[in-house]
């Protein structure tokens, strides 16, 4: 999922104090897993807004909705009838979803509730971390499914560095050796003799390196 | 409420909200939870109403977590008279002030 992390509510209100009619909009899908803008969050944000622009003697109207996606324009097509009511939307979305939301209502100002951080996994409940780049050539396959574009901190692709010190790596006593996973499970499945193969010389220009990226599947397209 | 581990940080804020001068939450020892954590999931929602009561201008002081076991009546009454005593000092809820202003 996309891992988010919420913004503090004074960020959030410094950037919407001038206005007095707000939509807080959040969203179902990445950030609700992760804690930081499903319809909880959007409550609490509210409610939050709500006294604090209460104790300032603004009268303002602050209203809640959590769309079912706001990357995707049939959830947001919802908002089509009621966004013109509103002088600003906070969106507890990922940057995606921010983004969409503004291209979609061009003329509404739209404003981020959340930082978007990564696409990662919940290790325990409050922990998430990172496991993907989108780097557009998956390498999992050679890589004992751990990816060291993600994990390791010099996304090498041929073992680790010197900086790997009992399975650590230099910058953080916290942080896993990519390297060192791949080899130990490697070696758990019995694969080990794939370490030795050279990895070829990787094309980035599917990487984030190549400008902003599209995919387009006429298989789907309609 | 059945544990305190079902008391939500929205319970709380729109207790303030809706002009609560202030909002005491009793669970049990911890330790000695029913359900494991119950109280201590909720002294971490009270501590998340805090830092957010602060925030807003209402004030984090006007919120607390105590903890006793259902066998000690009187310190629920001490706690009961330490609350009060601590929001008669600090005064009425803002909101509820600006809320009377309002209408």
């Amino acid at each position: 999922m996309i891992v988010a992390n919420k913004k503090p509510i004074e960020e959030i209100i410094e950037m919407v104090k001038g206005y007095r009619k707000i939509l807080i909009a959040g969203c179902n899908e990445c950030v609700t897993v992760c804690e930081a803008g499903g319809k909880k969050e959007v409550g609490v944000l509210a409610s939050s807004m709500r006294m604090f622009f209460m104790n300032e003697g603004l009268k303002t109207e602050i209203d809640e909705i959590t769309l079912e996606r706001q990357c995707d324009h049939e959830y947001l097509e919802e908002l089509r009838n009621s966004i013109d009511q509103y002088e600003a939307v906070v969106s507890l979305a990922c940057g995606v979803g921010v983004q969409f939301m503004a291209e979609k209502y061009f003329a509404t100002h739209v404003y981020p509730g959340v930082n978007t951080c990564f696409m990662g996994v919940t290790e325990e409940r409050g922990v998430w971390s990172e496991r993907c780049q989108g780097c557009g050539k998956c390498i999992l396959d050679r890589t004992a499914g751990i990816c060291p574009i993600s994990r390791c901190a010099k996304r090498l692709l041929n073992g680790p560095c010197g900086g790997s010190t009992k399975g650590k790596c230099e910058i953080s006593k916290d942080l896993d050796c990519a390297w060192q996973l791949i080899i130990d499970r490697l070696k758990e499945l019995g694969r080990l003799d794939e370490y030795e193969e050279i990895a070829p010389i990787k094309d980035w220009s599917t990487e984030r390196a190549g400008g902003p990226r599209k995919v387009v599947r006429e298989d789907v397209r309609q | 409420m059945p544990c305190t581990g079902k008391v939500d940080l929205l319970h709380i804020l729109r207790a303030f909200e809706r002009g609560a001068d202030g909002v005491y939450v009793v669970g049990c020892m911890e330790g000695d939870c029913r359900f494991d954590r119950g109280n201590l999931r909720a002294r971490k929602r009270v501590e998340q109403a805090k830092a957010i009561l602060d925030k807003v201008g209402v004030g984090g002081e006007r919120v607390k977590m105590f903890n006793l076991s259902s066998g000690e009546g009187p310190r629920f009454a001490e706690y009961a008279v330490e609350m009060t005593k601590k929001i008669t000092e600090m005064g009425p809820n803002p909101i509820k002030e600006a809320m009377g202003k309002a209408a």
